[in-house]
């Protein structure tokens, strides 16, 4: 679905629109195979209790071929492609203040589709309240910022947890993942990352190389994007749809040299179906929950045959199926669920999908410890506006405001969707588990 | 006719992965200008799309169509290169009218047992409404006479000698070009031979319809259909018919016979579009890819009647194949747990269901001690059958041989017993094909 106002505000008009004061949303760059990681020069900056893991942090980027900067001074002209502060060992609100207002003083210079991203540790249950505000504070900071940046800049942060290093490996894995294209629509949002004991070094452009991956709804849209995705990124991947979308489905398989499977993912047996599936493919490795319906209606209209389908198929088929997968005995399992910021938020008509949705937060967060146990994760990505034939539907004057709500005013596509579950299905992320990450350009509905 | 069992050929098994089809379409509705090639690719993507062959050179790709133009000469081969399969995956046409695609299987698993190669496809596509038109013998003529003339005033002499009833196109025809009857009438004669009644006739297309509806509703297509062009079902399907229904229906064939009309609309098999894939390997081929094995192709048998001088019923072939089939095996009609008769015609399957019982016919006609036997009809047509899919041609056998493999799987994966499933197809020209699937 073309967004005209987007193509008109970045067209010859866009001094006009500038002029009016009108929004300006950018156009996004999104990742290409073997395109620079980002648009410049990468600057990072702490306080000083922080400086080792800022010596951490600048050596892994220069193991990427990235242009490391630690001063904020940088020639005529020239602009950062990124903006890294690392806050890890702020203890005081006061330390927080010098590294801040040196970002401050660089924004100006942050190139279009620039990144601002801090590395800070999370509140933790038992730090001193002096070190929970310090740390807290982080949040108010990214968020506010994500709505003054333009051009389509972002601003996020990763949240240590658990001691984990700033080079350990689901840190750098989050890191390259924010200041990549991929993370093009993702804005304002912290990312809690734990230890993760990984082997091995990481093939950044196939990360998925060697894996099976299954992708539920995935004839069309976000879940073809999915699966587009994860073969890009080296996964063989089993994509599923009900029978009455094969068509549509035995073409993404064919496009990316998958396994279409028609099944519908709320009957009994569904689990071993794909069990049986992924096996000539040597196995499951990862799950994407994406298969999602709407039946819209006000609750005081409610029926149970708009009710219950939306249940069955966005939340209790899921259940379902996570719970067959572990009771036989499927190890090393990376499930990613389609959450929404209706989950978070709610949204007027959409009791049952609001429902199903938080139920989705809920069950990746309850979820993490029994997956930790056998090696793998559980994770899910909220999208908020994204670009696809079901959003095509609806009415024009809605659709045009709800594309101008998030800081980044701009509805997403469904390969953001894609890049962020491929990112949480990765090995590196392993040590980010339990999670929800919205992306959905900062959407102003909800946390 | 000879009833000494040839012996059954020992060579290496050849098993059947799966299949796919695209749903069968009453001519004129959802196919309307799809060409063969097109709906053969189409069924031949979703098959690859299933068991993950793209990119995959196969042994060989067999099939055709009954109804094909003169500019298909290499239809499969052009399918074959029209989709994700390996371009260096060979392909040839085979024709036996109706049983073109059980004889494309037959073709392709000798290939596999005789280990020629490890893997093919079989399958037939047939397109009533995109078939062929020809111009008139006498248009023909002149038009090659012109062609062939060495000077403009020949030319013009042999364009002259067309006649404007000459310019009337000629549609395809299921008659037989030799009794120049069509084959409901042939099996009209058939049917009244037999005496076989309206009831019996209207009972069997109610059971096809009920049965291939309820196999729908189990979701047992869900693995051996993918929906195209808009359409997710067999559009013949009439869940809700009855007998009162069929009842009602008109006979449209045998109103020249002396005894009463009982074929109609409703008992015959509809003018249908569509096509089917049925993967078959060896079954090292499939575990090497851990691809599942439903069944075993394990042999086959062809048979001809001479129909021409009235000795016998057009469509009555496969009541002599099954017989020596079935001996070759060691096997007796007690001994098949499906049995899926082509519907040609309701009364097809029930004239050929007569002659087995009937005594004087199989010492006679099939050279056996007494009466063949008695099909449990509660094994005939399980889930259905051409009455309610409709009937493409060449795209039938597919459709049953992955039928047959899917209900043998299932069998026996329940009670721990191997399972038999027995296929027959009868053809235009005297033909029949018939053949024996066994759970793996």
């Amino acid at each position: 679905m073309t967004d005209s106002y987007l193509t008109l505000a970045n067209g010859t008009l866009k001094p006009v629109f500038k002029k009016l004061g009108l929004p300006q949303p950018a156009i996004l760059r999104r990742h290409r195979p073997g395109s620079p990681l980002t648009v410049g020069p990468v600057l990072v900056v702490s306080d000083d209790a922080s400086a080792a893991d800022a010596d951490a942090v600048a050596k892994t980027l220069s193991g990427w071929d990235v242009d490391v900067r630690r001063e904020p001074e940088a020639a005529q002209g020239e602009r950062f492609g990124a903006v890294v502060l690392v806050l890890t060992g702020a203890r005081t609100p006061e330390a927080v203040s010098a590294p801040v207002l040196t970002v401050a003083g660089t924004l100006r210079r942050l190139a279009g589709n620039g990144r601002v991203l801090t590395v800070s540790r999370a509140v933790a249950d038992g730090d001193a309240p002096v070190l929970a505000a310090t740390r807290g504070g982080v949040d108010g900071l990214v968020r506010s910022l994500g709505k003054e940046l333009r051009g389509g800049s972002t601003s996020n942060g990763i949240l240590l947890t658990d001691d984990a290093a700033v080079d350990s490996a689901s840190a750098v894995a989050a890191l390259r993942f924010f200041l990549s294209a991929k993370s093009a629509y993702v804005d304002g949002q912290l990312l809690p990352v734990g230890p993760a004991d990984v082997a091995g070094p990481v093939d950044w452009e196939q990360p998925l190389a060697g894996k099976v991956g299954v992708v539920t709804g995935a004839a069309r849209g976000i879940g073809a994007a999915i699966a587009r995705t994860m073969a890009r990124d080296g996964a063989k991947v089993v994509v599923i749809d009900v029978p009455q979308a094969g068509e549509a489905l035995a073409a993404v398989a064919n496009e990316i040299g998958g396994v279409a499977l028609q099944l519908d993912i709320t009957a009994q047996d569904a689990a071993d179906k794909i069990l049986a599936a992924t096996k000539p493919l040597g196995g499951l490795d990862i799950l994407v929950h994406n298969a999602g319906i709407t039946r819209d209606k006000l609750l005081a209209n409610m029926t149970a045959d708009k009710w219950d389908p939306v249940i069955a198929v966005n939340l209790t088929a899921q259940l379902r199926i996570n719970e067959r997968l572990l009771a036989a005995g499927v190890e090393g399992l990376r499930i990613v669920s389609l959450a929404s910021t209706t989950g978070f938020a709610g949204n007027r008509g959409q009791t049952n999908y609001g429902y199903t949705k938080a139920g989705v937060i809920a069950n990746a967060a309850a979820g993490a410890p029994v997956l930790a146990a056998v090696g793998g994760t559980t994770n899910a990505v909220a999208p908020g506006w994204i670009e696809t034939e079901m959003t095509a539907k609806v009415p024009a004057l809605t659709r045009t405001v709800a594309r101008r709500l998030p800081s980044l005013g701009q509805g997403g596509l469904p390969i953001d969707i894609a890049e962020a579950i491929c990112f949480l299905a990765s090995d590196p992320a392993a040590g980010i588990n339990g999670q929800t990450l919205r992306v959905c350009g900062q959407h102003m509905v909800g946390k | 006719m000879s009833t000494t069992p040839s012996p059954v050929p020992s060579t290496r098994e050849a098993v059947i992965i799966g299949g796919n089809r695209i749903p069968f379409s009453r001519a004129g509705k959802k196919y309307v200008r799809t060409s063969n090639q097109d709906m053969f690719t189409a069924a031949l993507e979703g098959l690859v799309a299933r068991f993950g062959l793209q990119g995959e050179r196969l042994g060989e790709v067999a099939g055709g169509a009954v109804l094909k133009h003169s500019k298909n000469f290499n239809l499969v081969r052009e399918s074959v290169l029209g989709s994700s399969l390996a371009p260096t995956t060979p392909a040839y046409d085979v024709q036996q009218a109706c049983a073109t695609g059980l004889e494309a299987a037959i073709a392709v698993t000798n290939k596999i047992k005789l280990g020629q190669i490890e893997s093919a496809v079989a399958g037939g596509t047939d397109t009533v409404s995109d078939a062929p038109i020809v111009v008139s013998d006498r248009l023909r003529a002149a038009l090659l006479d012109a062609n062939h003339a060495k000077t403009t005033s020949a030319k013009i002499k042999a364009l002259l000698a067309i006649r404007p009833k000459d310019l009337a196109p000629v549609s395809p025809s299921t008659g037989e070009p030799r009794t120049h009857l069509s084959m409901g009438e042939h099996q009209a004669i058939t049917t009244a031979k037999w005496g076989i009644t309206r009831e019996a006739q209207d009972e069997i297309a109610l059971a096809s319809h009920q049965n291939l509806a309820r196999a729908w509703e189990a979701g047992f297509f869900d693995d051996l259909v993918t929906p195209y062009k808009g359409l997710t079902r067999d559009d013949n399907l009439r869940a809700d018919t009855s007998l009162e229904k069929l009842a009602k229906l008109r006979p449209v064939f045998g109103a020249s016979l002396d005894s009463p009309a009982t074929m109609t609309a409703g008992n015959s098999t509809p003018l249908t579009d569509g096509a089917s894939t049925v993967l078959f390997s060896s079954r090292e081929w499939a575990e090497e890819r851990e691809l599942p094995i439903l069944a075993k192709f394990v042999d086959a048998e062809t048979a001809a009647v001479d129909f021409v001088h009235g000795h016998e019923g057009l469509l009555m072939a496969p009541a002599a194949a099954v017989p020596r089939l079935l001996a070759r095996n060691g096997l007796t009609l007690e001994d098949i747990d499906f049995f899926e008769i082509h519907e040609a015609f309701a009364s097809t399957v029930l004239t050929t269901l007569a002659a087995w019982e009937d005594e004087e016919y199989c010492r006679t006609e099939l050279g056996l001690d007494g009466a063949f036997g008695k099909v449990d009809r509660t094994r005939l047509n399980v889930n259905g059958s051409s009455l309610a899919a409709g009937h493409p041609f060449a795209a039938t056998g597919g459709r049953i041989i992955a039928t047959a493999a899917k209900l043998v799987s299932t069998k026996a994966r329940e009670t721990g017993q191997p399972a038999r499933a027995l296929i027959s197809i009868c053809a235009a020209g005297g033909l029949g094909a018939v053949a024996l699937v066994e759970s793996a």
